[in-house]
């Protein structure tokens, strides 16, 4: 049962996963191309029945065109459709990062097709969402991924070892755990230097997620050895001379596996969460690159807030990739769960 | 010299309105106010309005002082202003200038001698009579070294400062070692100081003391419309009206009409807007075009005015500093692009001028080409060429300087020097401004077609002005500044090579091209210049020299845009700072009922 419940979330955060990885796909524009004649434009229609009352059996849309004398108040040149088109070539992109690739999943020809609106400077929302993605996600998991693989070294030989190799590691680990982490950053980043490339500046949020956020993994590991270093098994392989390393190897790190995943699960929303909270701030990736902390760092302004609702959408864009998360975490728990009860029948009967 | 004639005809006019009013309405006036009789008042013109009431205004940050002379932030010059006098004051709407304290002056033929008359009967704001003696002092202390005035600078004319002489107790003598250009305009905010208060301080060498914000309200006096009543920090702070005040409206009321004014201490630009929005204030100014469509959209009471543009002018600019031998050689490198006048021409040439007023300023503001904003109409040098966008022309410039392109493995193509060093540099803005940053970022876009490869880095101001003007550790910047003045001498310390504002370089011993030397010569000739026609041919060069050369590269200037609740009369915002408090003596408060439940 738990199984099947993990395989659904699984196949959810996989299809987001996916769809954010080949943003270039999936995206019919460049991210930072800017379209200067349209800043701030409401997401655009998509219709079915024309201005004549014919019904289209390909949807359409029409045009923008600013009204007269303002900035931001737009209206439909409704002189023209523009079908939606599939499978259109468009800016050049590199597939996955490497295969270079022209072929946009839809689009139009003619004029440009804003899906959910563009910001300031006339770039396409929808695109940049997905191409924020691409950083936010990707910060979030190699994040939680060093992080779990720190915290499950370090915990190891905590628990394993134990002595002052434990008394060391914890204290550090409860020091780093008491640091109010968001001044922390604030401090990191201002040793750094001035002009950083987005490359760096990404490399660099990840260093500084998974410096201070090794310690409640590696906690968690130490409790889980500390019991499984007791377990008959253990003491038994023990008793026919096998090493530390083998020790830890066969018995003790599968023992923690399922706490490990677990964590990831709950970890990678909250770096994820993390990387939004620095780049919303300005100190994580610069513009123009897009990611969903930079996104949303615009509403920052008062008069966006209250005059263009579409820029709010990337915090909606997030909120599956956070259900899917948390919904995976949940049944990950129940299986540990589950499996420790049977294990422990197992070796009962 | 059409500006004198109408100073003239205005103190002509004045003086005779007062004539007016002094034998018609002197038995009313008389019984309900301190005699206007023995004192020479000044009647403005303007609508008449009701005396009474307060208005609030919300300042961006604390002042950090009430003393004139040590005043250099924007909020306590906005403070002072509403609470100290000048001898002779620019009208901030007609940017001329017209008598203040001083009721009258005359120049001499060769432009070295200005005497001055005072009013009769002026008293400072605690009913202390002001005199010669004042001016005098205030003269003396302002040209004090040991004072570190901020006003010292421009007292000194022609290399040596004015001297200052007392004829009698209403007349004192000026005398200049150089004509000066700008005239009487020099006169302008430099506010008149109590001696009664300040002598004892001055002589104990404590002067930096006085007129702090912790001066009780009955130790502090000025000529100005309004005395300070109260200060709670981090608040707010209260003027009250000055009884003593040397002005009154065409009927003869004294003025100032409105009794207190509260200046409320509002951080940041957002907040004041809601402030605004939710009637706790009543004026608002400085507004960014965002904003100020935002509150156009919902005029509920209240009326959003567009006053044009301002003096304020956006530009980039690069380090064009002798960096020395020290220097990385990357730096080196990239200081050598950045001498390169075609370099800048080519930058020039393809920032979208038109796309900064639009997506920025929403259209509310003009495409700058020099220093010289539209709305500064008298020095504006309307020959200067308004090139639009070319990529082409710029591209052409950096071939002819030597760079050529590269096609790089991801059909990117960067633009490349004669040494095959890709050319990559980094922009500097101040992270609290968000106008500048969005400038800075559709410069990065506008730059990436001629193949450099640009980024932007935000930075908090007070470092910003550290790299720029000590450590100069910085590739280009993107900065803005506002002449507090329409007259180019106000600028002096931005074109003068020795200037310590001459941003892409900063106080030169020697300036350090030919072109600068120029600017200097011309500016040099500029202010001893006699008539207006001279000093315009002479600026008019300045502004052609550096619109060929782009020290600076200018990008854009935003309109002033203010608002006022419909119950504010006499409400005429101008384009020069304050911008909304400037006849803040004049403004009163049109609806009774609505505000006695205030």
């Amino acid at each position: 049962m738990q199984r099947r419940q993990i395989f659904r979330w699984l196949l959810l955060l996989g299809a987001l996963h996916v769809m954010v990885a080949c943003a270039g796909f999936f995206a019919p524009y460049d991210p930072v191309q800017q379209d200067r004649e349209r800043p701030y434009l409401p997401p655009m229609k998509l219709h079915v029945v024309d201005e004549r009352g014919h019904l289209h059996l390909r949807p359409f849309f029409y045009a923008a065109r600013v009204r007269e004398g303002s900035f931001d108040q737009f209206d439909e040149d409704t002189d023209k459709a523009f079908p939606l088109r599939f499978f259109v070539t468009g800016a050049r992109y590199q597939l996955l990062g490497f295969l270079p690739c022209r072929v946009h999943l839809f689009g139009t020809e003619g004029t440009r097709l804003y899906l959910l609106g563009s910001d300031g400077f006339g770039r396409d929302q929808f695109s940049r969402i997905l191409y924020g993605g691409q950083v936010s996600l990707l910060s979030g998991l190699l994040g939680a991924g060093f992080t779990l693989f720190m915290g499950a070294i370090i915990g190891a030989v905590a628990g394993l070892y134990g002595g002052w190799r434990d008394v060391v590691l914890m204290r550090l680990a409860e020091l780093f755990l008491a640091l109010p982490w968001l001044y922390l950053l604030f401090a990191l980043r201002a040793f750094l230097p001035l002009a950083v490339s987005p490359l760096k500046a990404f490399l660099l949020v990840i260093v500084v997620l998974a410096t201070v956020g090794w310690a409640r993994p590696a906690r968690l590991v130490r409790g889980v050895v500390l019991s499984a270093k007791e377990r008959d098994f253990v003491r038994a392989a023990r008793g026919f001379g096998a090493s530390n390393g083998y020790l830890l190897r066969r018995h003790i790190v599968p023992e923690t596996s399922g706490v490990l995943l677990t964590q990831a699960a709950i970890l990678i929303p909250q770096f994820v969460l993390a990387e939004m909270t620095l780049s919303f701030l300005g100190l994580g990736i610069p513009e123009p690159a897009p990611s969903w902390g930079n996104l949303l760092a615009s509403l920052q302004q008062y008069s966006v807030l209250v005059s263009y609702w579409w820029m709010c959408l990337p915090a909606v864009a997030i909120v599956p990739f956070f259900v899917g998360y948390q919904g995976l975490a949940n049944a990950l728990n129940l299986e540990v769960a589950t499996e420790k009860i049977e294990g422990k029948r197992g070796v009962t009967s | 010299m059409r500006q004198e004639r109408a100073i003239s005809l205005r103190t002509w006019i004045g003086d005779a309105l007062l004539l007016a009013c002094a034998t018609s309405l002197l038995p009313a006036v008389a019984i309900s106010q301190q005699s206007n009789v023995n004192r020479q008042v000044l009647s403005v013109p303007g609508e008449t309005g009701r005396a009474g009431g307060r208005a609030v205004v919300s300042l961006r940050a604390e002042p950090k002082t009430l003393n004139p002379l040590t005043a250099a932030d924007a909020p306590s010059r906005e403070v002072i202003g509403t609470m100290q006098a000048d001898l002779i004051h620019i009208n901030r709407a007609t940017q001329l200038t017209e008598a203040a304290l001083a009721k009258s002056w005359k120049v001499s033929p060769d432009g070295l001698q200005y005497t001055v008359m005072l009013r009769k009967g002026l008293r400072f704001s605690d009913g202390q009579p002001l005199d010669a003696d004042d001016v005098v002092f205030t003269m003396r202390v302002y040209l004090d070294e040991n004072v570190h005035a901020t006003q010292r600078d421009l007292l000194i004319v022609g290399g040596k400062p004015i001297t200052v002489r007392k004829m009698d107790a209403a007349t004192i003598v000026f005398q200049l070692a150089k004509p000066y250009g700008a005239g009487e305009r020099l006169f302008d905010g430099l506010d008149i100081l109590p001696r009664h208060l300040l002598e004892k301080p001055y002589q104990e060498g404590k002067l930096a003391q006085a007129g702090t914000l912790a001066t009780p309200a009955n130790q502090w006096a000025g000529a100005g419309p309004y005395r300070l009543k109260e200060y709670t920090p981090g608040q707010k702070l209260v003027v009250e009206r000055n009884p003593f005040y040397w002005k009154a409206d065409t009927t003869g009321k004294n003025l100032p009409y409105l009794d207190e004014l509260v200046f409320l201490f509002v951080p940041n630009a957002d907040a004041q807007v809601l402030r605004f929005q939710s009637g706790e204030t009543d004026m608002i100014s400085r507004l960014g075009a965002e904003n100020f469509s935002v509150l156009s959209r919902q005029q509920r009471g209240f009326t959003m005015t567009d006053a044009g543009p301002g003096l304020e002018y956006n530009f980039l600019f690069f380090n064009l500093n002798d960096l020395g031998e020290k220097t990385s050689p990357e730096m080196a490198q990239k200081s050598k692009w950045f001498h390169e006048v075609k370099f800048r021409q080519a930058v020039s040439a393809a920032v979208d001028r038109e796309a900064i007023v639009r997506l920025i300023y929403q259209g509310r503001g003009a495409a700058l080409w020099g220093p010289v904003t539209p709305g500064n109409r008298r020095w504006v040098n309307a020959s200067i060429p308004h090139p639009a966008r070319s990529i082409e022309q710029a591209r052409a410039l950096l071939k002819e300087a030597g760079f050529s392109w590269k096609t790089g493995t991801n059909g990117e193509s960067s633009l490349v020097d004669s040494a095959g060093k890709t050319v990559e540099f980094s922009i500097l803005t101040s992270s609290s401004n968000a106008d500048r940053t969005k400038m800075a970022a559709i410069i990065q876009d506008d730059l990436k077609e001629l193949g450099m490869h640009v980024q932007v880095v935000p930075l908090e101001f007070h470092s910003l002005i550290d790299r720029v003007t000590q450590t100069k550790e910085y590739d280009a910047c993107v900065l803005g500044l506002a002449s507090f003045d329409a007259d180019p001498n106000s600028d002096l310390n931005v074109w003068l090579s020795t200037g310590g504002t001459h941003l892409w370089n900063p106080s030169q011993a020697h300036p350090a091209t030919r072109w600068e030397a120029e600017i200097d010569a011309l500016t040099e000739q500029q202010l001893a210049a006699p008539s207006f026609e001279q000093r315009k041919k002479l600026y008019d060069h300045v502004q052609q020299i550096l619109a060929q050369y782009q020290p600076m590269i200018f990008l854009a200037s935003p309109n002033i845009l203010t608002g006022a609740k419909n119950t504010i009369g006499n409400f005429h915002p101008a384009v020069l700072e304050p911008y909304v408090l400037w006849n803040v003596e004049q403004l009163y408060l049109r609806n009774e009922p609505m505000n006695a439940s205030r």
